[in-house]
């Protein structure tokens, strides 16, 4: 009776069904969790009585401040979720030997790894990167709003409607098993049948798409709303290396989108792109993937050595040193990012010269990023080193880099690849790479601009004490890993003999893992105790740390408009520069043109989940009503003329005066 | 005196894990680092060399990040001169601008080089004639055949030592990568497409490989055991199986062919002709389905 019913609504709702509800405890437990922190902050609003003010000044707005923090408290969300992945990997690994077969199912771990990877990159790492570009490119170029703050918001929405679908898989269905990058012919119908896949390939499309509107709002935003004076060269140096992130991301993402439809279309609709008959050809998904892979990795990264760029000037009290180097040494690795993607399969059987020719142009990146390593430390060298946790992030970054950098250049060489490729060396390199180079980034970013928002700074001892947690965790846990590769361990193994004697470091790097969770609660800990002192010792004025660039200039909390007067800039750094001249600025106020907040950019994203959800589903008339409504989203804003209202220089004058007699926001 | 404490407290700590590490690694095997075939005695050699050139760069880094956050943190009592304005020295950049240009473009020259010397195209040069052995990886388990030798055994390999082993790799199943780190580095077996690989060993002995690259739920159990022998225990090895051990026929090949995991070894006589060749073309007509030798058996 039950199965007769199910399958009447078969066609109704596609492949979706009850029995993809989950079965198994821990998937089970895990779903449970994750419906329940949307519930609770959901039942929370309605006791506050908040929904409204949530609306008005969160949901619908068009500031980047506030969707910055958006971005980062989703991305704080997806890494504590990446890290219960990372606590499930590193357990089945530690038990999973000889007779035992660990915790997880093979199928479970595959699903369990995956997720790790994709969502630690594309909501972690871009989510913490895209929050703090928000929060502080247009404070640093002297503007009071982004190029297209509708393209932004949309932007974020389309990021926060990818999150949603990947995190719906835990709920219904199955998640990808095929790594994070889903070579074919694995993620073909023929050996992935089940939703998993398509949940992959749906939540990454709406993402990407999200990325690249974010990428051309802020490539336009550094080119033309740069405050007078203030000439490319005199840009703050994280400014550039965002230009050259975004520059990266506008190139690079169109052809994720293009790579993800066409698995798409094999999957769905029966093509055979990278099928491994019918003229298919997996390698083509390879070679496409990784064209926009690898200038994902810098796309990461160069932000966040704009991050440690400005640390490190601030942090010694001195001038960012060789910053015409640093500049081109940015756009050096902009360029070279395109043309080394083959690096990730020399393994694939290419001629000599082809292996070779990739091999080198890895090689070259290796420069323009030694150049950087040695102007943070001359930027270092005769300054006044102010010992505080942004500086602890950047010292350890520049030592676990140059390791995991040196572990890179290695495997550059093709035939070291051939024995490298794959193995646990490899999750070594590049979690050296990525979590030192941007997750340690964002945190040191997160800590250094922390007290500009939100007018206290976070505990500093607290914050120490995570710090060497992390580091000591970190070593802990990557460190056997490159053993591990010495010694013929593979990635994303759920299991392997006792004989191979691989247990006793993957005991080790699991006691990493606790180290790093050690690290976490103590982050979580901080925020806590940093905001129940919020006016006690931590309580700071607008400029914490003898800032060098103008959102230091800025009264905490800054103002919707940022700038009541747009400063005028002559030199590199402008704030610092500001300081010693002590000038009053007594011009006038004006008018400012403001963004309307609107709620399109959500509708747009919503649509574009629904389509996402009943395509993985192939619940084919709900995939045109998504579409109908973000393509009626669309035509509806692009019919609206009137997005923007005027603050007249009256009301800043009062809100300016009202600020400086203490009262106000 | 309580910071030199601590400091003490961190280097004893420090000296009792990297002695357990010492004594933990000098009593289990470490294929990478104890190549037993010219290919990854090369592959190892070359290993070295690169990571002391990048040495030359690093260790500086280390000692100068050192010196830095030494002589320059604020509450040094013999800080340093501090200079805040000091921002570009050409001499210094052009250093090191010049001085990794140079290192990189020396590593190039050696990575140029190898990429042709240990191209795994490239037959080993030596008067024995190679052994050639088919390789297919299947879902979840590796079947070798042996063309010239009429034998084929599955997650297993036997060749005679110091001879060079020339293997084809094919997929019946996702793609896989190759591994026997003892002996050589990796190739992806792709299906539809034909990969080689050159190896030799120098030793008698077993070693162990496996597929590097995801290929389903199986793919753990994908282990295979390779074992370098006499010239005359090899022989009567084929001998062997030739004559005890049953055929693979087409119809063998396809129970094969459904996914199993952790599959024990097999031997096989008699592989059924051209079965390598055919397991590439199924995947390149048109229509798998056509294709009528292996679907329907002609030929046995």
């Amino acid at each position: 009776m039950s199965h007769s019913l199910i399958s009447t609504f078969g066609g109704f709702l596609g492949r979706l069904s009850l029995k993809w509800l989950p079965h198994d405890p821990i998937t089970a437990s895990g779903a449970i969790m994750l419906a329940a922190v949307p519930i609770a902050v959901a039942l929370f609003i309605t006791y506050t009585k908040r929904w409204k003010w949530i609306y008005r000044e969160w949901l619908t707005t068009q500031d980047p401040k506030r969707i910055g923090i958006m971005y980062i408290i989703i991305a704080i969300l997806m890494g504590l979720r990446g890290l219960a992945d990372v606590i499930m990997v590193r357990t089945q690994q530690a038990v999973s030997v000889g007779s035992n077969h660990g915790i997880l199912s093979a199928s479970h771990f595959q699903q369990v790894i995956s997720a790790h990877g994709t969502i630690m990159i594309f909501f972690v790492a871009m989510g913490l990167m895209f929050g703090i570009i928000n929060l502080i490119v247009p404070l640093q170029i002297g503007a009071r709003d982004v190029a297209f703050p509708f393209l932004n918001a949309t932007g974020f929405w389309l990021f926060f409607a990818g999150m949603a679908l990947i995190n719906i898989s835990l709920l219904i269905g199955d998640f990808s098993a095929t790594g994070w990058l889903a070579y074919p012919p694995l993620s073909e119908l023929k050996y992935s049948p089940t939703v998993g896949v398509d949940y992959w390939i749906w939540s990454l499309e709406i993402a990407g798409i999200g990325s690249l509107l974010a990428g051309i709002n802020f490539v336009v935003t550094i080119l033309k709303k740069r405050v007078k004076g203030m000439k490319l060269m005199k840009m703050p140096l994280f400014c550039w290396s965002v230009l050259g992130s975004m520059s990266l991301v506008i190139f690079a993402f169109p052809i994720l989108t293009v790579t993800l439809t066409l698995l798409a279309l094999d999957r769905t609709l029966g093509m055979h792109f990278f099928t491994s008959g019918h003229g298919g050809n997996m390698m083509m998904y390879v070679n496409l993937i990784w064209a926009w892979g690898h200038p994902e990795v810098y796309i990461l990264v160069l932000p966040a050595f704009g991050v440690y760029s400005e640390i490190a000037a601030v942090f010694s009290r001195k001038k960012l040193f060789g910053y015409v180097s640093m500049v081109w040494a940015i756009w050096a690795i902009v360029i070279l990012s395109f043309i080394v993607w083959l690096h990730h399969f020399f393994t694939m059987g290419a001629g000599s010269n082809v292996n070779a020719f990739f091999g080198i142009m890895t090689m070259i990146i290796a420069v323009p990023t030694g150049v950087k390593l040695f102007n943070w430390l001359f930027t270092m060298y005769k300054g006044k080193l102010n010992m505080k946790t942004p500086l602890y992030w950047l010292i350890a970054f520049v030592v676990v880099f140059t390791i995991g950098g040196m572990a890179g250049v290695l495997m550059a060489v093709p035939p070291i690849d051939f024995q490298l490729h794959n193995s646990l060396f490899l999750v070594a390199h590049f979690h050296m790479m990525i979590v030192s180079g941007v997750l340690f980034g964002y945190f040191a970013g997160i800590a250094y601009w922390y007290p500009k928002f939100l007018g206290y700074r976070l505990n500093e001892r607290l914050g120490r004490y995570a710090f060497w947690s992390w580091l000591v965790g970190f070593l802990l846990a990557f460190i056997p890993l490159y053993i591990l590769g010495f010694m013929g361990a593979t990635r994303r193994l759920d299991h392997y003999s006792a004989s191979l004697g691989w247990q006793p470091l993957f005991i080790v790097a699991a006691i990493g893992v606790v180290f790093i969770i050690l690290g976490v609660v103590l982050q979580i800990l901080q925020l806590i105790v940093s905001i129940w002192q919020r006016n006690g010792e931590l309580k700071v004025g607008h400029d914490p740390w003898d800032g060098r660039t103008l959102e230091w200039s800025l009264p905490t909390p800054i103002p919707a408009y940022n700038f009541a007067r747009l400063p005028e800039v002559s030199t590199r750094d402008a704030y610092w520069n500001a300081k010693k001249v002590k000038y009053i600025d007594r011009r006038p106020y004006e008018d400012i043109e403001m963004p309307k907040n609107s709620p399109l950019g959500m509708v747009i994203a919503g649509g574009a989940l629904i389509f996402g959800f009943a395509f993985v589903w192939h619940i084919w008339w709900l995939v045109i009503v998504g579409l109908l409504v973000s393509v009626f989203g669309l035509i509806y804003r692009s019919m609206d003329e009137h997005t923007e209202y005027t603050l007249p220089a009256s009301d800043v004058k009062q809100m300016e005066q009202m600020r400086a007699s203490g009262g106000g926001i | 005196m309580r910071i030199k404490k601590k400091w003490l407290v961190v280097s004893v700590m420090l000296a009792a894990l990297v002695s357990a590490a010492g004594v933990y690694l000098s009593r289990v095997n470490i294929p990478l680092l104890e190549p037993k075939g010219p290919i990854a005695d090369k592959e190892f050699r070359l290993l070295l060399i690169i990571t002391g050139a990048m040495l030359v760069v690093v260790i500086p880094v280390f000692l100068l990040l050192a010196y830095v956050v030494w002589r320059y943190r604020e509450d040094n009592p013999k800080h340093g001169q501090y200079v805040p304005d000091w921002d570009h020295s050409r001499w210094l950049e052009g250093l090191w601008w010049v001085i990794p240009t140079i290192l990189i473009l020396i590593v190039s020259i050696i990575t140029w080089n190898a990429s042709y010397a240990l191209n795994p195209y490239r037959p080993i040069l030596t008067n024995k004639k190679a052994l050639v052995v088919q390789a297919v990886s299947l879902d979840w388990k590796w079947l070798f055949i042996y063309p010239a030798q009429h034998i084929a055994s599955l997650n297993l390999v036997e060749f005679p030592l110091k001879t060079p082993v020339h293997f084809y790799l094919t997929s019946d199943a996702p793609m896989n990568s190759f591994w026997l780190p003892q002996l050589s580095g990796q190739i992806y077996t792709m299906a539809g497409m034909q990969t080689q690989l050159y190896l030799a060993s120098d030793i008698i002995g077993n070693f162990t490989g496996r597929s590097a690259n995801l290929s389903g739920v199986g793919f753990a159990g994908m282990q295979f055991s390779a074992r370098s022998v006499s010239v005359a225990s090899f022989a009567s090895w084929v001998n062997q199986i030739r004559h005890h051990s049953p055929r693979l026929s087409l119809s063998v090949y396809r129970s094969l062919e459904k996914p199993s995991t952790y599959v024990p070894f097999k031997e096989y006589s008699n592989p059924a002709k051209g079965l390598f060749n055919d397991i590439i073309a199924k995947y390149m007509t048109p229509n798998r389905d056509h294709n009528i030798r292996l679907i329907e058996g002609i030929g046995l």
